[in-house]
């Protein structure tokens, strides 16, 4: 039973060889390799709903960036005299109660909305995807450390801890709210990130990337992130979106952005007496219905983008 | 720990005497233990055998015997928790792995000892072109750059015979085959010529006809080499190709080893020839296929002596109290045969029974 080993037989086992090698020539497809990015890219092209959010987006910040483009007004220029006037040439959304140009003022508005909204996901999504990585990546005792920290965050509402400690603080501008909301909202990126690199973590490749020698750092960078980061990011973008009607709800309380800063929130807060509504509505639904386009523009692309990066879910 | 007999067996009699500071890799004692719900699961009780440089080991067992296990105490990426090293040495060119510190494990890693796994597709990582990941070996261990690490992987994947590997190297591991993925596996553990590859049942996931060429490939690298190649296996009829010995494992125990002829031929070990006679043969179609009897054991509730006694045609009382230590299994002339032993109280009956 037992046959010798040492049958160096190249002559069919080329032969073979050679033969797998012309059909696989033969039979290779035009199809080109694509990694993942380049995957979620090809399929977020095709989805309508990608299309629309990403145009509006896009227009969103090309305006947040340059509002001059297509506002070529001074946004703080007012004239008492035409408060809570109509629509009038040159001045179609109507005039506010302190007679600025309310078109001028909304899209002036976009910046300080889309700076907030963008700068604090950056900082949750960091935040909250370091906590929850090596929480993750690390178990034991670094794990209920940082996920009992991560509860503790989370037991904290995020809109009344906002308000608490934006009322304490007298720094004004966006960055009191950006770091408000970063501290408060990671939580829940980081419990995302945590199951996301548990999974990774388990899988064969990552054990086979360690038997080879690879260290913690390269483990957790090279193999683990890039199979962990997709619902990283589908969380952010939705997240992107709440915390820009965040953003507002603070300004609206009057703990947010503050009057000289021009924003959706500052606006709505400002037309939202009752009074002034009903003799002029325009003042209050410009800026609201631009904070909703932008706040649906992100979330719909946050869903395209999970549509894209997890095929699964479809 | 009850694994306290004889500690040098006559496993180790034959590669000890070779010489030249000791093998290239022996393992003492190995004792291994899982923490589970149902208590400790011990699924390595005093496992010892040895690798020489060039020398094929195939380690056999059915699943769950701790063969792989054992393996991954070796090259050290056991989880733990739950598992633990409760005992045991495991030397490598004469160093204690399991005292040297974690750093110097991880350089040993990939550089002088490398472990191939049963599935290529998911050993291999998705989201990383095969080239990127054949590369990084180089990057990792020998600081190469993006370029030089881009070629040392397309020669990788000439060398285990990949075709077109140069317009190949960018595509990820689902654009190849099972075959290819295996090759590439093997590519990956082979790149920086470590001095001993552990291969953990590379074939059982290939088709029939892709295992042989697999196998050819990798005893042939071996021999190119001169590496030290511990193939860890439940299939009798890949080892009887490649094996120079054959250590055979049930329930986290070596209960044979010996040399991969003489074991084929005549086994010393219930067991084994229980294994054997499970091998369906073509002069015996039509009989019913021998069937070793009853499941393995629990590792949690390990049976008291022997473990094999439960399902052993020849067990005796003896065998329920007392567990047999690697015998040296003698030939007819009362000589013992280097590099066999037998764990079982009545080996010679079973020798020559």
């Amino acid at each position: 039973m037992p046959e010798q080993r040492d049958t160096p037989g190249p002559g069919p086992l080329a032969a073979r060889e050679e033969a797998a090698a012309e059909a696989m020539t033969v039979s290779s497809s035009p199809e080109t390799a694509r990694s993942l990015g380049s995957d979620a890219w090809h399929d977020l092209r095709r989805n309508p709903i990608f299309i629309v959010s990403g145009l509006l987006i896009l227009f969103l910040v090309v305006i947040a960036i340059h509002p001059s483009l297509i506002a070529t007004r001074d946004p703080l220029f007012c004239e008492l005299g035409r408060s809570l006037d109509g629509p009038a040439p040159g001045h179609w959304f109507g005039f506010d109660a302190q007679g600025c140009d309310v078109y001028t003022r909304t899209v002036y508005g976009a910046r300080a909305s889309i700076a907030v909204g963008v700068c604090a996901t950056l900082g949750v999504a960091l935040i909250g995807a370091v906590v929850g990585g090596l929480a993750g990546f690390y178990g034991g005792i670094w794990d209920s450390l940082l996920s009992r920290t991560t509860d503790i965050f989370f037991a904290i509402p995020l809109i009344l801890g906002a308000i608490v400690f934006l009322s304490m603080i007298t720094l004004t501008g966006i960055w009191p709210v950006v770091l408000v909301i970063a501290a408060l909202g990671w939580p829940q990126i980081a419990r995302i990130a945590r199951g996301a690199v548990i999974t990774a973590k388990q899988h064969d490749y990552v054990q086979a990337a360690r038997a080879l020698g690879a260290g913690n750092g390269r483990m957790l960078l090279r193999h683990i992130l890039p199979n962990a980061v997709a619902p990283v990011i589908v969380m952010s973008t939705i997240m992107l979106g709440t915390f820009i009607a965040l953003e507002a709800t603070l300004s609206f309380l009057g703990v947010g952005l503050q009057p000289p800063t021009v924003s959706w929130g500052v606006d709505i807060s400002a037309a939202s007496d009752g009074m002034q509504f009903r003799n002029a509505p325009h003042i209050l639904l410009y800026p609201a219905a631009a904070l909703s386009v932008t706040v649906l523009a992100f979330i719909m692309m946050g869903d395209a983008v999970r549509d894209a990066l997890d095929p699964k879910l479809r | 720990m009850s694994h306290d007999t004889g500690a040098t067996d006559a496993a180790e009699v034959g590669a000890d005497d070779a010489g030249g500071g000791g093998p290239l890799l022996a393992v003492r004692d190995l004792a291994v233990e899982f923490r589970t719900r149902e208590g400790t699961a011990r699924a390595v009780n005093g496992v010892s055998y040895c690798v020489d440089s060039g020398e094929t080991l195939a380690v056999l067992g059915e699943s769950g015997s701790g063969k792989s296990v054992t393996a991954q105490a070796i090259m050290g990426i056991l989880d733990t928790p739950p598992g633990r090293v409760a005992a045991g040495r495991v030397l490598f060119r004469g160093r204690d792995l399991l005292t040297a510190p974690e750093e110097e494990r991880r350089r040993l890693r990939g550089e002088r000892m490398a472990m191939i796994f049963q599935d290529a597709l998911s050993s291999l990582n998705p989201v990383l072109s095969v080239g990127y990941q054949l590369g990084e070996m180089f990057r990792v261990h020998r600081g190469a750059s993006r370029r030089e690490a881009r070629e040392r992987a397309v020669d990788l994947m000439e060398r285990v015979r990949i075709p077109a590997a140069r317009e190949r190297v960018n595509d990820y591991p689902h654009q190849f085959s099972g075959g290819m993925r295996q090759r590439i596996m093997i590519a990956m553990a082979l790149a920086l010529e470590p001095d001993l590859i552990i291969a953990d049942e590379p074939t059982t996931a290939l088709d029939v006809t892709v295992q042989a060429q697999v196998m050819e490939l990798l005893a042939e690298l071996q021999r190119e080499f001169h590496m030290g190649l511990i193939l860890i296996t439940h299939d009798l009829g890949v080892v009887a190709d490649v094996a120079d010995r054959i250590a055979v494992m049930y329930a986290g125990r070596i209960v044979e080893t010996a040399p991969v002829k003489e074991l084929y031929a005549a086994p010393a070990h219930p067991y084994t020839k229980g294994l054997l006679e499970s091998i369906p043969r073509l002069d015996h179609k039509g009989k019913e296929l021998y069937a070793i009897q009853g499941l393995p054991p629990s590792l949690t509730a390990l049976p008291s002596g022997c473990s094999f006694h439960p399902r052993c045609p020849l067990a005796t009382e003896r065998c329920t109290t007392e567990r047999p230590p690697l015998h040296p299994v003698l030939d007819a002339s009362e000589a013992p045969v280097a590099g066999r032993g037998s764990a079982c109280h009545y080996w010679k009956e079973t020798l020559h029974g």
